[in-house]
């Protein structure tokens, strides 16, 4: 009883969180160009999506944007734990209290500081300027993944490494970075992902001439959305979601072998 | 021993005063100028301005709301989720990672089809011969918005607290008689505290500060602080009284990190 | 496990990455065109029939509002060689010096385009020296026939009608709305008196109660679905609108309305002035007129076009509309910061009460 209360409970969430997804999926199979009138199934947005080069390249710079912020800050953020085990705690809490800045503080605060200092210091706004704030809003992600995993049991590992004869450089490749492995990629994934779905900061920080996807969709509130977007996002989820459903059943199926 | 140098985390540093203090001083330097120039307290006062002043009497009143829902929501699912065998990482991802991957914009536009005059949710009503609802361009509406968007940020950082606990915790205080009512009020819930702090201030903070869900959702006639500040950087080009409105903004924002770091003793590890 | 979802994830997204950018790129020899424009405001199809047809690479833009384009090029920060954007902004352009003059030579297809536009356009490009008009539209009223009764409808003033309470959708943007509240008493839409600016704020204020929703582009949808039965639309969605409902008309209302031309131009800065020329002359024949009239469906100011163009739409006054009625349209000014500043505060005003 209480167990399909709960079934009851779980699925309610899932279908509020994923209800307007669907919607936007049926949607881009919509013949007509209209969010709330069906005139008939059609792929013609599938194919329109790819005759657009403006989306396309937004589409580039979307991921690689992602791809490269995501994993600069992954470097930054794990150095960053390594460098602060050595600190005294006192100074840890401080760091680790600015490294929560960008997280806690609002997205369009953080947008427009940075647009303000690039303009104060007269760097041109593009590319550049969005992957630095990417870099910047995603390293707190990194950072509280992997600390963590950086606990007194890899000290100990690392020490007994040692002593068992393990050269300092031999000890960090073969105990700490195994150790620190999963946070560091969970800390990637979510950096990758914020960054994706990055809206507000983005939408601060580019320049002319660039585009992500989220700028594309935004420009296109005022002037109405074309389908060929919620195409593009159809596809982009159904990516991910073959992927990670891929990915985890093969590792569900994993730990019950082991 | 240690494993390595402090000097590790110095690129660190630099990208924290490059990226994050710095720029927040030119918010700072922004605010306190004024248009002509000079040192000026006017774009902070401004806030006091019977419309601006409006604005956020209604982004406080939504965004809390939003909070609590969010919390009310959230706090059962994280029980549920940590409690059962599908609670592992593959459900996490499915409930906080992959709606991401449908982007952000568009999540929240796809409300307006479900929430329209003649949408999906008034259809359905219809069929069953319910009288329609006025759904969209509603305080209600934007409320919703937040809700949706933000929950998974109340749910993953509950979840991480329940997880923690230790399960051997709740056994004594069974083996010493509590009530199930009294473990749940006793041992569980201020074990969850931190966890609950950290959504609180991860939902909070974006809801009040929103400008695009109040603007797709709203039909224009809701108009949040968020809203304000956005006008003055795109429409009315006065960044000297955007930035003094964002340094306002402020002040919610470091409020509740001092109030994170009152139940968080760990620097901001119950956030994720 | 989770060391093969991120590889899974970094190979999907490299793969992405690297097939997006290559489909964007099209390569040509003969050099580059960074053009701008506003958003979704050409058939995509045209850009690659261009580079087949010139060799000319065209590297694509998008922005929002006239005011954001301004400060980009005003700025200097980035380098367009062809710009599109409306009357008033190119008319303040052309007095700070920002734009070109074009070399009719490189565009012979000008022939095209017919002389009233021309002269429209001489209005605020004296000489048509440095653009060429590209769309032409005004903001029509538009309005649900079976939902308005026997009300008659042919006046802003009918956005005011309590009876259309929570039926009625107004524009989201200071100037447009503006414009309606202020032709409505009868003052000029490009007025600077504050007197009459705060009576038409006051106006817009006591009309928030019966306002169902305050849109830009999307109060098509809402009269589209029947959700809204009397609304302020731009006469290119005309078709959108009847083609999924046959109960919407559009109509100029009797006190006149806002008509804008949208040109191409060229700013003084372009490194590639004669690819810049290329994409004007190219946009000038009637095939390529003809494809994006369909696309967009505003009035074309191409009339070597019409005849290639469906005849339903050349005969309805609403996507064509007559001589007579368009002398009732006039265009929006560019306004000095001061000004535009007081409409800001009244329109922050009606938006905050």
């Amino acid at each position: 009883m209480k167990k399909t209360i709960s079934y009851i409970y779980v699925g309610l969430v899932m279908l509020f969180l994923y209800l307007p997804i669907f919607a936007l999926i049926v949607l881009s199979f919509n013949e007509a160009k209209s969010m709330s009138v069906w005139t008939g199934f059609s792929l013609q947005w599938y194919q329109e999506l790819f005759h657009n080069r403006l989306l396309m390249s937004a589409v580039g710079n979307t991921f690689s944007i992602a791809i490269l912020a995501s994993l600069i800050a992954t470097i930054i953020g794990t150095t960053a734990v390594i460098g602060l085990s050595a600190m005294r705690p006192k100074s840890q809490n401080v760091v680790l209290g600015f490294n929560n800045i960008p997280m806690l503080n609002a997205d369009i605060v953080t947008g427009i500081s940075l647009m303000l200092f690039f303009l104060l210091l007269h760097i041109p706004q593009g590319y550049g300027t969005i992957l630095f704030a990417h870099v910047t809003f995603s390293i707190p992600y990194v950072v509280l993944s992997v600390r963590p995993r950086m606990n007194r049991k890899t000290d100990r590992l690392y020490e007994a490494a040692m002593d068992l004869g393990a050269s300092k450089r031999y000890a960090f490749r073969k105990i700490v970075i195994p150790e620190l492995m999963p946070g560091i990629l969970s800390g990637f994934l979510l950096s990758f992902t914020m960054s994706v779905d990055d809206f507000i900061i983005t939408y601060f920080t580019r320049g002319a001439g660039i585009n992500t996807i989220s700028t594309i969709i935004y420009s296109q509130v005022k002037v109405g959305i074309r389908p060929s977007l919620f195409a593009l996002s159809t596809l982009i989820f159904v990516i991910a979601f073959v992927a990670l459903l891929v990915v985890n059943f093969k590792s569900n199926k994993e730990e019950e072998v082991a | 021993m240690t494993i390595a140098n402090r000097r590790w985390s110095i690129p660190f540093l630099v990208w924290i005063a490059i990226g994050t203090i710095i720029p927040l001083l030119s918010i700072v330097y922004y605010g306190l100028t004024s248009r002509t120039g000079g040192l000026t307290f006017q774009n902070i006062t401004a806030i006091l301005e019977h419309d601006n002043l409006q604005a956020l009497g209604l982004s406080l009143g939504l965004s809390v709301l939003s909070t609590l829902i969010c919390l009310i929501i959230a706090f059962p699912m994280a029980m549920i989720l940590a409690n059962s065998k599908y609670g592992k990482q593959g459900f996490l991802i499915f409930v906080f990672i992959l709606p991401m991957w449908m982007n952000f914009l568009l999540r929240t536009m796809a409300w307006q089809v479900l929430l329209e005059r003649n949408g999906v949710i008034n259809a359905l009503l219809t069929t069953f011969g319910l009288p329609r609802q006025e759904l969209m361009n509603t305080p209600g509406a934007v409320v919703l918005g937040m809700v949706y968007d933000f929950l998974p940020f109340m749910i993953l950082p509950i979840y991480n607290a329940v997880v923690k606990i230790d399960k051997h915790l709740v056994e004594a205080a069974r083996d010493l008689g509590a009530g199930k009512l009294k473990v749940y009020t006793k041992v569980v819930l201020p074990l969850t505290v931190p966890g609950i702090v950290s959504g609180i201030t991860m939902v909070f903070i974006p809801a009040l500060t929103t400008f695009a869900i109040s603007n797709m959702l709203g039909g224009g006639k809701i108009n949040l602080i968020g809203n304000i500040i956005e006008q003055e950087f795109t429409v009315n080009t006065n960044w000297y009284l955007g930035s003094g409105m964002s340094l306002v903004m402020m002040v919610f924002i470091i409020a509740s990190m001092l109030l994170l770091n009152k139940f968080d003793k760990t620097g901001g590890a119950s956030l994720l | 496990m989770r060391r093969r979802l991120i590889s899974l994830v970094l190979v999907g997204a490299l793969m992405l990455t690297v097939a997006f950018t290559f489909t964007s790129c099209g390569g040509g020899s003969n050099g580059e065109l960074n053009l701008i424009c506003y958003g979704d405001y050409y058939d995509p199809e045209i850009v690659a029939e261009f580079e087949a047809e010139t060799g000319i690479s065209v590297v694509q833009d998008t922005y929002d509002t006239a005011e954001e384009l301004y400060t980009m090029l005003a700025n200097g920060a980035v380098s367009y060689d062809v710009i599109c954007t409306s009357d008033y902004m190119i008319e303040k352009m052309i007095s700070e010096d920002l734009l070109a003059e074009i070399n009719y030579d490189n565009v012979p297809e000008i022939v095209n385009i017919d002389d009233l536009y021309m002269e429209k356009s001489a209005i605020f490009d004296p000489g048509n020296k440095y653009s060429v008009p590209y769309q032409v539209g005004y903001a029509g009223l538009a309005y649900n026939k079976k939902m308005v009764g026997d009300t008659v409808i042919d006046s802003w003033d009918d956005l005011w009608d309590p009876q259309f309470k929570e039926n009625i959708v107004m524009p989201n943007s200071v100037r447009d709305a503006f414009m309606i509240a202020l032709l409505r008493r009868g003052y000029d839409m490009n007025t600077t008196n504050e007197a009459e600016i705060a009576e038409a704020s006051k106006d817009l204020i006591a009309q928030k109660p019966l306002v169902y929703k305050y849109a830009n582009d999307d109060a098509r949808e809402l009269l589209a679905d029947g959700s809204a039965a009397i609304g302020v639309v731009w006469n290119g969605e005309y078709s959108y609108i009847t083609d999924l409902n046959e109960d919407v008309d559009v109509i100029i209302p009797k006190e006149g309305t806002e008509f804008f031309i949208d040109s191409w131009a060229i700013p003084a800065s372009a490194e590639n002035k004669d690819n810049a020329e290329a994409w004007i002359n190219f946009l000038c024949k009637k095939e390529v007129a003809a494809t994006n009239f369909d696309y967009l469906y505003y009035t074309t100011p191409n009339k070597a076009c019409l005849s290639l163009i469906d005849q339903d739409a050349l005969n309805n006054p609403a996507i064509f509309p007559s001589q007579d009625a368009l002398r009732k349209c006039h265009s929006l000014k560019s306004m000095s910061t001061d000004v535009m500043e007081l409409y800001s505060n009244y329109w922050k005003k009606v938006k905050a009460n």
